[in-house]
């Protein structure tokens, strides 16, 4: 295939990774920071209330200074030497196995650092206000040191094993986040929520790392990368459909994305950090690292297309009809993942794309949750925006911060994402193979998602900033309720401030930046090869215009909407497809149809239980387990003797078996 | 034809960390029956941590002549003392010791696990004359080393007599052991005379079994039924059905589904410390058995006893796991967890690959130390009496007794984590290097599908494991406010055990690499 083609020069220049020297054999420093950071907060506890938080944002400063320090230094280094390999320690060795613990530091890696300690940074200090009053801000802190760290350790990591230990630790301090407030239950049940369905991934990731294991008896990078360039396609697309798995979990992508607009129940800091810039993105990072496996399997690239363009239109759909400020940048965040997972599924034309629109898209989506945290912040930690309206005048920098974000997502050059989302858009209708459905259904989607996504993000804009006030103070209405109390929206502290206003000037100019002269994408040549672009089915400024065109219009529909006529306090009963999209389109009942029914189903009848009443909910909370009592009774009851026919009917069955085998 | 009687040639140094346990238990017995009351304890202290400490110090000074030559045949023939007996010995030894610490510890007010005159009926007269009294009996210590030893000798057996004879020393002391709880003590002698019946019924089939061999090699030698597999013929079922009764035999040991039944309800009766004891020592001993005959008399029968052994090791996982995630009480959970653990082992024993020993070995080290941590920290979690000032009685077994426990206890909690991590195989713990080594040894022998049951499964244990750290540290604890739970104070020894157990798991988590080695070094079974 073309696609398999094209990535010939990827492969020779993946391949070859030099052992670190200089300054890059510091490259550890990054996970040590933040690690020691979480370690001091965690151990000293109480004592370290007054100045834990300072502790925290220096540790991934810290970081950042290290990271930028490698970042300027890979730059002067010759082409060839930009993909180093540092050697830590000699971590497992059984038998034919052994793995070095190692970190592997490339353009690609670097780029990764570089967001999440920047971005990583500035929510450290916007949750320095933030979290103020909360009694618990030294140990939240502590818990985003850890996952900074865990999240440099995934990126960082020079094996697939290295790299699931950063994995699962991104998802542990993702759980302890988002339950942080766990004296509230729906926190708690969210936090559950998200780390069952990443097991789901993670089963996922643990199969496909068996599967490289046993077909290339090693998981480094550098040995996989080097065998897969010829190895058996079919075991190639098992891999790459398994590592797919794992990155829909962890990237809330279908079928696996129905965690994420739970796990807003979070402070809203770690939604802007976990769950818009970094550790959501970790899917993306794990198609584009695994571009050489994925170069032998055409057909696990293709599902990787189609479940990203499912997803970014599934959750542009959803975003429509949500009125929680929250769930709908969730909602977005899920579309816009889509948007980088179609990109990584086009193969070795859109994986720098991908990456590039991850940046970029850290960027102001980080942005825009910071500025949903300030609005919360002004507004009694109201989150529906049926309930703002007209803030605009009291929170003027929040406004304008969040603006530039607005028209960075919406794509209105010159603005950041207009350079990210227009290539992935291009390249769509530019699928390697050049003919056939693909360009046209991929394009087509991507397009339209691009019209959706404005009106939704438009409505949102609309609703909190401008129209009329909708909320109580100065509004009579019956729905109120006497012990509501009077809004009096302000602007946020200067430390909360400063860090939306940083983030809205990457979202004004980064964009433009890296993609002047195609510098991001050379700066990722070294680890993804060079990729000659092969033309659109349609002409360039056709589809950028196509796509200005549909912007507007989506931005228009919800100005008409949601902005020049009156919005409802209480959300109308709307259509069909409106209820359905509130409801998640319905994710959680087919998840518990699909998943979690059977999964009681088998418990119920594989167990046969206790004779104790057996509880489930982990509260104490009696549930009776029905249906197989009786049989339950029979067969874990207590007595010897009916133990003792078990065993007897054991060794029988198994005797008979060996026996029959024989003959 | 007359036999001549050959005295074989005794190795004593090779057999010295076999010989200082029993000894030690030997001369327990004899302190119990001399020595006055008030220096029994110390003296039974001094003895079985003594003797354990100095067989791991004859341990480590045996390991270098044994990884230069490989081991020696001692006794005629009767024991093996190659480098997979010594490495299992030498864990069984150090895990022993840590046991013992848990055994020994006592609280505040001078109360260890176990009934003071174990021998008296539950609530009869004697009972209460001999509480009156203050006898005390300390036999623990020595049925403890006793069986230690039984299990040091397990997996160095080299014929199926001596087998069956370390068998039965392992396990009479510890069907006495189950039944000794100081609280909840009808609970703890019906654990007992379960444990004894079914084992005693595990035991006549592995006994059938050994016949049935020796009908088909004329020998019990394990060597000599070695050669026979390659050179008798016609007598295939009488090898096949004795390979599968032994196999039985041991499967019971480790707890292995069909043949698990007793395991929760054993558990959860026996005093907690001996479960921790035996959960750990007893599946190591019958383990390392189980590899010694697995591996020098089986690769023979690959297709003909294996295929069961697969079957037997998929629904150990299967069962273990999903029982284990319906259990309220805490004793019970880990009991089936260690079902599950036993079917995770089983598909590095059947690997059948070099690198399946070492990780049966090691697997076999870190699930040890967990669940000796685990089982020391349950044994410290008390109930409290209703009331003002209520006294602390039996241990708080049900889960709802463990809401908000992490928050009143964030230490004695944080290692019961780091041991239920362990035990789910997250990453940085050693419980992930474990079960990491033994399914790459699986994938190494081929077997794909039993590794992908195994990946279903461990996934699916989180849950129960996480369910309980959820509990720990994110629920309030249910009902009144006062709390009814609490954790005892004691002479400290179980703290240190917990500390030796946390600290080991998180390094051999981090750098497993230099145990690794040391195991592989040893991992090659002599005939």
């Amino acid at each position: 295939m073309t696609s398999a083609l094209a990535s010939v020069p990827a492969a020779a220049a993946a391949g070859s990774a030099i052992p670190a020297t200089g300054v890059f054999e510091y490259a550890w420093l990054l996970i040590a920071l933040p690690l020691a950071g979480a370690a001091v907060l965690l151990l000293a506890g109480r004592r370290s209330d007054a100045w834990g938080h300072w502790l925290g944002v220096l540790a991934s400063g810290g970081a950042f200074v290290v990271g930028a320090l490698l970042t300027v230094v890979m730059m002067g280094a010759p082409l060839e030497e930009r993909v180093q390999d540092v050697h830590l320690f000699d971590w497992i060795t059984a038998g034919a196995f052994d793995l070095a613990a190692g970190l592997r530091v490339d353009p690609l890696s670097l780029s990764f650092v570089l967001l999440v300690t920047f971005v990583g940074t500035l929510v450290h200090i916007y949750s320095v206000s933030y979290m103020e009053h909360d009694a618990h801000r030294r140990r939240f802190f502590a818990y985003l040191n850890l996952f900074i760290a865990a999240m440099l350790l995934l990126v960082l990591a020079d094996s697939y094993v290295l790299l699931f230990v950063g994995w699962e630790g991104v998802g542990l301090a993702s759980y302890l986040l988002i339950g942080f407030w766990n004296h509230e239950k729906p926190n708690a049940v969210a936090a559950k929520k998200a780390f069952v369905v990443n097991r789901v991934g993670d089963v996922g990731m643990l199969v496909a790392i068996m599967l490289l294991f046993a077909a290339f008896g090693a998981t480094d990078f550098e040995t996989v990368f080097s065998l897969a360039d010829g190895a058996n396609e079919a075991l190639l697309t098992a891999a790459g459909l398994m590592l797919l798995l794992a990155a829909c979990g962890k990237s809330a992508q279908f079928p696996l994305q129905s965690w994420l607009g739970d796990a807003m129940a979070g402070p809203t800091p770690v939604s802007a950090l976990i769950h818009a810039a970094t550790m959501v993105t970790a899917g993306v990072y794990l198609v584009v690292r695994s571009a050489p496996v994925y170069a032998g399997a055409p057909t696990a690239l293709l599902v990787v297309a189609i479940v990203g363009a499912f997803t970014l239109l599934f959750g542009a759909v959803i975003g429509c009809a949500k009125d929680d400020i929250k769930k709908t940048l969730a909602a977005s965040t899920m579309s816009q993942i889509g948007y980088m997972m179609l990109a990584a599924g086009l193969g070795p034309i859109g994986y720098a794309f991908a990456i590039f629109h991850l940046i970029t898209h850290g960027f102001f989506k980080a942005g825009m949750f910071l500025g949903a945290g300030s609005v919360m912040h002004g507004m009694h930690n109201e989150v529906d925006m049926r309930r703002f309206g007209g803030l605009r005048r009291y929170m003027k920098i929040t406004w304008i911060t969040f603006a530039a974000g607005w028209l960075a997502i919406l794509g209105i050059p010159p603005f950041s994402g207009f350079w990210s989302k227009d290539l992935i858009i291009e390249s769509a209708f530019a699928t390697a193979s050049g003919e056939g459905w693909q360009p046209w259904v991929f394009g087509t989607v991507a397009l339209l998602g691009a019209g959706i996504t404005a009106f939704y993000m438009s409505r949102l804009f609309f609703m909190t900033f401008h129209g009329t006030q909708r909320w109580p103070g100065h509004r009579v209405s019956q729905t109120e309720t006497v012990d509501e109390p009077v809004q009096d929206p302000h602007e946020s502290p200067a430390l909360m401030m400063w860090p939306m206003i940083i983030l809205a000037v990457g979202s004004v100019a980064l964009g433009g930046v890296l993609a002047f002269g195609n510098a991001f994408e050379r700066w990722l040549d070294p680890v993804l090869g060079y990729t000659e672009h092969p033309d659109p089915v349609l002409p360039i400024p056709v589809i950028i215009g196509a796509t200005l065109l549909l912007v507007l219009l989506g931005a228009f529909l919800a100005w008409r909407q949601y902005a020049a006529a009156p919005v409802a306090v209480v959300a109308p009963r709307g259509s069909v497809l409106t209820r359905a999209a509130r409801r998640d389109l319905y994710q959680d009942e087919v998840n518990e149809t699909l998943l979690m029914r059977p999964g009681q189903y088998l418990t119920r009848s594989l167990v046969f239980g206790d004779r104790q009443v057996v509880d489930g909910t982990f509260t104490g909370l009696a549930r009776l387990v029905g249906g197989s009592g009786e049989l339950v009774r029979k067969v874990q009851n207590g007595y010897v003797r009916s133990y003792a026919s078990t065993m007897v009917a054991g060794v029988v069955v198994l005797t008979a078996v060996v026996l029959a085998f024989r003959i | 034809m007359t036999a001549q009687f050959v005295a074989p040639e005794i190795a004593w140094a090779q057999l010295l960390p076999v010989i200082l346990v029993l000894g030690a238990g030997v001369v327990g017995v004899l302190v119990e029956a001399f020595a006055p009351q008030r220096l029994r304890r110390p003296l039974q202290l001094v003895l079985a941590l003594g003797g354990t400490a100095a067989a791991i110090v004859a341990v480590a000074a045996l390991w270098p002549q044994t990884v230069a030559d490989g081991g020696t045949v001692v006794l005629g023939g009767s024991m093996v003392l190659d480098g997979p007996a010594l490495a299992l010995q030498g864990v069984v030894a150090a895990l022993g010791l840590v046991g013992l610490l848990v055994i020994a510890d006592r609280t505040e007010t001078g109360e260890d696990a176990f009934a003071p005159s174990a021998a008296a009926v539950p609530g009869s007269d004697y009972e209460e004359v001999a509480r009156r009294r203050g006898l005390a009996q300390t036999e623990i210590f020595p049925l403890v080393l006793f069986s230690l030893g039984g299990m040091m000798i397990f997996p160095a057996a080299g014929d199926l007599l001596t087998l069956f004879v370390a068998l039965e020393v392992l396990s009479l002391p510890l069907y006495l052991l189950a039944g000794m709880a100081r609280r909840r003590r009808l609970l703890s002698q019906e654990a007992s005379l379960k444990y004894f019946m079914l084992g005693a019924f595990a035991s006549a089939f592995f006994l059938f079994g050994a016949a049935l061999l020796y009908g088909f090699a004329g020998s019990v030698r394990l060597s000599d039924i070695t050669v026979a597999v390659g050179s008798v013929t016609g007598l295939d079922p009488l090898l096949i059905a004795g390979s599968v009764l032994v196999l039985v035999g041991l499967l019971f040991k480790v707890g292995a589904v069909p043949f698990h039944a007793w395991t929760p309800d054993v558990y959860q009766g026996s005093p907690t410390p001996i479960t921790g004891f035996m959960a750990a020592c007893t599946k190591i001993a019958a383990f390392g058995a189980m590899l010694r005959l697995v591996y020098v008399v089986m690769p023979g029968l690959e297709w003909d006893v294996m295929p069961v052994l697969w079957g037997v090791a998929a629904l150990t996982m299967v069962v273990g796991t999903v029982a284990a995630i319906v259990q309220t009480d805490v004793k019970r959970m880990l009991g089936y967890s260690s079902v599950a653990h036993a079917g995770f082992i089983l598909v590095g024993v059947v690997a059948l690959t070099q690198s399946g020993i070492t990780s049966v070995l090691f697997y076999l080290l870190v699930y040890g130390l967990a669940t000796i941590g685990a089982f020391a920290v349950v044994a410290l979690v008390r109930e409290v009496n209703a009331g003002p000032g209520g006294a602390v009685v039996a241990e708080a077994t049900h889960l709802s007794q463990w809401a908000g426990l992490g928050r009143r206890h964030p230490v004695l909690a944080g290692s019961f984590v780091l041991f239920l991590l362990s035990f789910a195989g997250i990453p940085l713990t050693a419980g992930f290097i474990g079960k990491f080594t033994v399914f790459s040894a699986a994938v190494e022998g081929g077997l794909w599908w039993l590794v992908v049951v195994g990946v279903l499964a461990s996934a699916a244990a989180v849950f129960f494991y996480v369910r309980l750290v959820v509990l720990m540290f994110f629920t309030e604890p249910a009902g009144p406010d006062a709390p009814t739970t609490t954790v005892v104070r004691t002479d400290g020894l179980s703290q240190v055990a917990i500390g030796v157990a946390a600290v080991a798991t998180v390094a051999l988590g981090v750098v497993p690499g230099p145990v690794l080695d040391a195991l592989g070094d040893v991992a090659v079974f002599i005939p």
